[in-house]
């Protein structure tokens, strides 16, 4: 997303309306973002360094750290599998409906994180669709883990896809269909020719998707029910910690997020620069068919 | 189902539709549409009810008149960031640029609890507000300063785009036919950047009207005075009241789904319009 143009020096501005665009430019960044991702540290290890690893070392705090890793999992293994059905389908055959398949798919996106999680509450609920003849069962979704699964799930949902779609209708389906007629069969062509084409889109809305599973709060919070030990996530945990007006602990497992976070970012940029490369090679050989 | 597509020798087809289908309605679609069946399947009163009584109307009013001067905040503030990051080469430009991701990337939870910290009485910025009378933290004004970090990637990264558009040609012809650069920047660059800002705006406009974790720490979350939409669906759903939480649920659901269909209306007009005149 960031830009990647050739920066042509057009200062036609007069000096001190350059100098003051950039002024207000980093202040205000600087005081509106910038601010809070230092204090999320500084507060971290305001009672010290010893206090900070007792904190994120807490039998809670771990537990919640597993739940949420084990979410994250799961979560990603399903959107990975159904972003590639999705953008094989869609990107290497045309057929009636692509594009309303397309929107349904971006779907989730519009929907804020609270709603997220009442769709799942008011199907699996006490009082939901199905609530009653599953607990009847003895199947729990709602204040349980398949239901903090679902609703990180459904707010993951068009990540990985929306990253293939793309780069794969741009790459055409000319190599796979040469692949096929040389006699490879669907799973080799697909290996063989098409992963390796889309490897680090495919990486990069993982990592996109993986920051947003773990950080997932709104969604979440209305389907766990905060049973501390069981079903509160790290950033459940974040939240009970503060409200026990227990700062520095709620920090200090914060700052786990947070250099979550930051490391997602660092990943994106040099993965944007790896995508760039592979769209440019791609656009290379359109334009040496087209010469030849 | 060879009527239904091209013929194409690739092999998959009903296999990856079929399943691409299926995971969609089961995640995706059968939800929503639990929702707009509890939510719209009640007798009107009972809709009404819980959708205009007084503390829902003051959080209506609070959530939409929050995310509107927010997102005009960021409309302001975001045009000259996108301006700065594309036209002008200063140290620092770039770690400026990865910032604008960080809310994007940042759980809202913890921005939620800094930003809390920061403007509460004692916080970094709280201890120079107070004196002034300005109470930040559990006031509107902190649901303003949450919903501002959160909707500002939105417009920076639509405007961002459209600046590095923009046709250097049309900027020189202003300058030689005599407009001072304010004129031109005022006359020719801003109209051409306008719908980017407008498209921004809305976009951050809807993610706002949504937002939750960012803001219940820095709310304060009293009713009637700092307590937001999303929150009334929580306290709904704690009190079993389901069929009220579906309701204000489908009511948000609904504006941001018009909300956001304006902006692709907007974004096709535009391109048709531009194409016009071209």
């Amino acid at each position: 997303m960031s830009s990647h143009h050739s920066h042509i020096e057009r200062h036609i501005e007069p000096r001190w309306m350059r100098n003051a665009f950039i002024a207000a430019s980093v202040g205000f960044v600087g005081l509106l973002i910038l601010l809070p991702v230092i204090s999320v540290f500084t507060e971290a290890f305001r009672k010290g360094v010893a206090f900070y690893f007792t904190s994120i070392s807490d039998p809670l705090a771990m537990s919640a750290l597993r739940l949420t890793l084990i979410t994250a999992g799961v979560t990603l293994a399903a959107n990975l599998v159904f972003g590639l059905a999705a953008s094989w389908v869609i990107a290497k055959f045309s057929f009636r409906g692509r594009n309303l398949l397309l929107s349904l798919i971006d779907l989730p996106f519009a929907v804020s994180p609270v709603i997220s999680g009442l769709v799942f509450v008011l199907l699996f609920g006490a009082q939901g669709w199905f609530g009653e003849s599953l607990s009847r069962h003895g199947v729990h979704i709602i204040f349980a883990t398949p239901g903090v699964i679902l609703a990180t799930i459904f707010v993951t949902f068009p990540f990985i896809a929306r990253e293939l779609i793309p780069l794969m209708q741009e790459q055409g389906a000319e190599e796979e269909e040469a692949a096929v007629l040389l006699g490879a069969n669907g799973w080799q062509t697909f290996r063989r020719v098409t992963l390796p084409n889309i490897r680090w889109a495919l990486v990069y809305g993982v990592v996109l998707a993986n920051a947003r599973a773990m950080g997932e709060f709104g969604a979440v919070s209305v389907v766990s029910g905060h049973i501390r030990g069981r079903t509160n996530t790290l950033p459940l945990h974040v939240e009970i910690l503060y409200n026990e007006y227990n700062f520095s602990a709620a920090f200090a497992v914060a700052s786990l997020l947070a250099l979550l976070a930051l490391v997602t970012l660092a990943a994106k940029t040099v993965l944007e620069w790896r995508i760039r490369v592979e769209e440019r090679s791609v656009v290379m050989e359109n334009v040496m068919e087209e010469v030849a | 189902m060879t009527r239904l597509r091209q013929h194409s020798v690739i092999p998959g087809f009903g296999l990856t539709l079929g399943y691409t289908l299926s995971y969609l309605s089961l995640i995706v679609l059968i939800p929503l549409s639990a929702l707009s069946v509890k939510g719209a399947a009640q007798p009107w009163s009972q809709f009404s009810e819980a959708v205009f009584d007084p503390r829902t109307l003051a959080a209506w009013r609070l959530t939409f008149g929050t995310a509107f001067v927010a997102s005009l905040v960021n409309a302001f503030f975001g045009l000259i960031v996108a301006w700065t990051l594309v036209r002008y080469e200063f140290p620092g430009r770039r770690f400026l640029d990865a910032l604008i991701d960080v809310p994007f990337a940042l759980p809202t939870a913890v921005s939620g609890i800094a930003l809390t910290a920061i403007y509460s009485q004692n916080g970094w910025m709280g201890r120079w507000l107070q004196p002034l009378g300005i109470k930040a933290a559990f006031s509107p004004l902190g649901i303003v300063i949450a919903l501002t970090f959160i909707g500002l990637p939105f417009i920076v990264r639509t405007v961002q785009p459209a600046v590095e558009d923009l046709d250097p040609a049309v900027e020189e012809a202003s300058s030689l036919l005599g407009a001072s650069r304010l004129t031109t920047m005022w006359r020719v660059i801003l109209p051409a950047l306008q719908p980017a800002l407008v498209a921004g705006f809305i976009t951050a406009f809807a993610r706002s009207l949504g937002e939750y974790g960012s803001v219940i720490f820095i709310s304060g979350n009293m009713p009637m005075k700092t307590e937001i939409a999303s929150l009334l669906i929580v306290t709904k759903l704690e009190q079993f009241d389901y069929a009220g939480a579906a309701a204000i649920g489908l009511l948000m659901l609904v504006s941001s789904f018009v909300l956001l269909f304006l902006v692709n209306v907007g974004q096709w007009w535009s391109t048709r319009h531009l194409r016009r005149t071209a």
